[in-house]
């Protein structure tokens, strides 16, 4: 019996009987790149080894880090980006149109059975499609494009299993959350984590991508989720050719391989998790009263459309606390888009919500937006790691979209349910 | 004599290279290794100098700067614990040396930091210079260690290539 891990990869490398363990070459159908690990990084490499892409079609780039261009440093990274682009006549160049690991779905770039890797840590995210996908450095990244293959460790696969059905308010995002306080962010062990069982399979795809996304928070090296109905249908709807094969991928064999780690969603109740580590998560009751400065919806792993639309669901005919600042910045200018055609950005706005470009934003801490000295911030994003989202004296709390519009709201930290009950 | 920087806590790859310095030159940036949970450490590492962690070492970002300015820096090894795989391959990409400690192995109390220290790489070893005491990590893999002794990937791949093209 094999794992959807174990299949992908065989199907990459060729060799149908990849053992755990084994170190085997695979071919890659799909590198990602961005603007600050990509084209300003591999670029000299490339050059050294006198090579260029070995398939143009199989790369696409995506500047999301350094947007929007706030000196002569980030404006000369942008330039290199689009000039090396076309060099390399790569025609899936995403110049500014929102978060990699958004913009490649939405795209159509993501199918069941690929064998994918991205120049960025939160590159499991293409898990939620099926595929095998894992973020790799600039430099491995080079070799990748230069060969158009990559090793791996064929490896064992951790199981997340949700049973049960998740109760109103309660999100993916409080799944991984709860995972990450569980199992800690060494418990995938760079191994493959797979999530399965009912509530799985309830998810939307952003939500699943939402689990795929924080696979990177477990220290798991992809986030896979087997394909189902759902998968296809959001395929269809982003005009994407179905793979004939895709149900060779519903592999999903908790009771038979591997380690598994058991949830029940319907006990899950909304999660928040301190300072500096998504492992210190427990349910948003705790946290109850903690006050805050700023409420950030953002990033790859929390400002998508089901994001947004989660935030505006709570935020709708209300004003968030005077001494908050709410800062948005959805992750794609698509899902920005789909979210004013459905009046949730002008919900945001009334609530009193400010607007950032379709980028990493506060969450990359790259720019000059950034947490003030000793601000209070609670966050929908995946990493409050010390220091990474400004000042090192400010501190972060992970929530999801319900919770830091709720948060907003009230001014201090609450369970989304105290609000909407309210 | 070369020096043992020892960390309890868990280094991630945002203390290692801060976000707010990755647009900066690489000497730039890492001026600013580490500066958020041991400010004296990149004014003070010298060559030779080994840097052991716990566990997860490198957790977080993909970006292999936060290994590559351990290298700049001079840092010959990074031991640990266990370590977070994207930030291993990077550092062995690099050429920087990245070993684990035996799972069973309890550190000898001199084992702290600032001790004096050596490292041989071919043997995966660390000895506590004024002790005598040595500390055997395990042995990298040996495709791994070809990569290493070549300088990491791109002079690996550069040697690779021009054996293809005589052939």
């Amino acid at each position: 019996m094999t794992t959807l891990a174990q299949k992908l990869i065989a199907d990459a490398s060729a060799t149908p009987s990849a053992k755990i363990g084994d170190v085997v070459v695979c071919a890659v159908d799909l590198a990602m790149i961005h603007d600050s690990g990509g084209p300003r990084r591999v670029k000299p490499i490339l050059e050294r080894l006198g090579r260029d892409v070995w398939n143009p079609e199989r790369v696409a780039v995506v500047t999301d880090h350094y947007v929007p261009v706030e000196s002569d440093e980030t404006k000369a990274i942008q330039e290199l980006t689009r000039a090396w682009v076309a060099n390399q006549e790569i025609s899936n160049f995403y110049d500014q149109q929102g978060i990699c690991h958004v913009v490649l779905p939405e795209r159509g770039h993501l199918k069941p059975g690929m064998f994918c890797v991205g120049g960025d840590s939160h590159s499991p995210t293409g898990g939620a499609f099926g595929a095998y996908m894992f973020g790799i450095g600039a430099t491995e990244m080079a070799g990748v494009l230069a060969t158009g293959e990559i090793w791996i460790k064929v490896p064992e696969t951790v199981f997340i299993h949700w049973s049960g059905h998740l109760n109103p308010l309660v999100t993916a995002k409080d799944m991984m959350l709860a995972t990450c306080g569980k199992i800690g962010m060494g418990g995938g062990r760079y191994q493959a984590v797979q999530y399965a069982g009912d509530a799985i399979h309830d998810l939307n795809m952003q939500e699943r991508m939402t689990m795929s996304n924080m696979a990177a928070e477990l220290g798991g090296q992809a986030g896979l989720i087997a394909p189902d109905e759902t998968t296809i249908a959001y395929l269809q709807s982003v005009g994407a050719d179905v793979p004939e094969n895709w149900q060779d991928y519903q592999i999903e064999q908790p009771d038979l391989n591997g380690e598994v780690i058991n949830f029940d969603a319907a006990a899950l109740s909304p999660q928040i998790a301190a300072p500096h580590s998504p492992e210190n998560a427990d349910d948003a009751e705790a946290f109850k009263n903690t006050p805050l400065d700023v409420a950030y919806i953002g990033a790859c792993t929390g400002a998508k459309y089901t994001d947004l639309k989660a935030a505006a669901f709570v935020l709708a005919h209300k004003k968030i606390a005077s001494h908050v600042t709410l800062k948005v910045a959805p992750a794609s200018l698509r899902d920005q888009e789909r979210a004013k055609d459905e009046g949730l950005m002008q919900i945001l706005q009334d609530a009193g919500a400010e607007f950032l470009p379709n980028s990493c934003g506060i969450c990359a801490g790259y720019g000059r937006d950034r947490l003030l000295e000793n601000q209070v911030c609670i966050s929908s994003t995946a990493r409050n790691f010390k220091g990474r989202m400004g000042a090192p004296s400010s501190q972060v709390y992970l929530a999801s979209p319900y919770t830091v519009a709720a948060s907003a709201i009230a001014g201090t930290m609450i369970d989304p349910r105290d609000v909407m009950e309210a | 004599m070369a020096r043992l920087w020892r960390f309890q806590e868990t280094i991630d790859t945002d203390v290692l290279a801060p976000g707010f310095y990755m647009k900066a030159p690489l000497e730039e940036l890492a001026d600013h290794c580490l500066e958020a949970i041991r400010p004296e450490f990149a004014s003070s590492v010298r060559p030779g100098d080994v840097v052991m962690a716990g566990e997860n070492m490198g957790v977080g970002s993909s970006r292999e700067q936060a290994a590559e300015v351990l290298k700049h820096l001079g840092v010959s090894a990074v031991i640990a614990r266990s370590f977070a795989g994207i930030f291993y391959r990077n550092a062995i990409n690099l050429g920087l040396p990245a070993l684990t400690l035996p799972a069973d192995l309890d550190l000898p109390s001199e084992c702290v930091d600032g001790a004096e220290i050596s490292f041989e790489f071919d043997q995966s070893r660390l000895t506590l210079t004024e002790f005598d005491i040595s500390i055997e990590c395990e042995p990298i893999p040996s495709f791994l260690k070809a990569m290493i002794d070549d300088g990491g990937l791109v002079p690996h791949l550069e040697k690779r290539f021009s054996t293809e093209t005589v052939s």
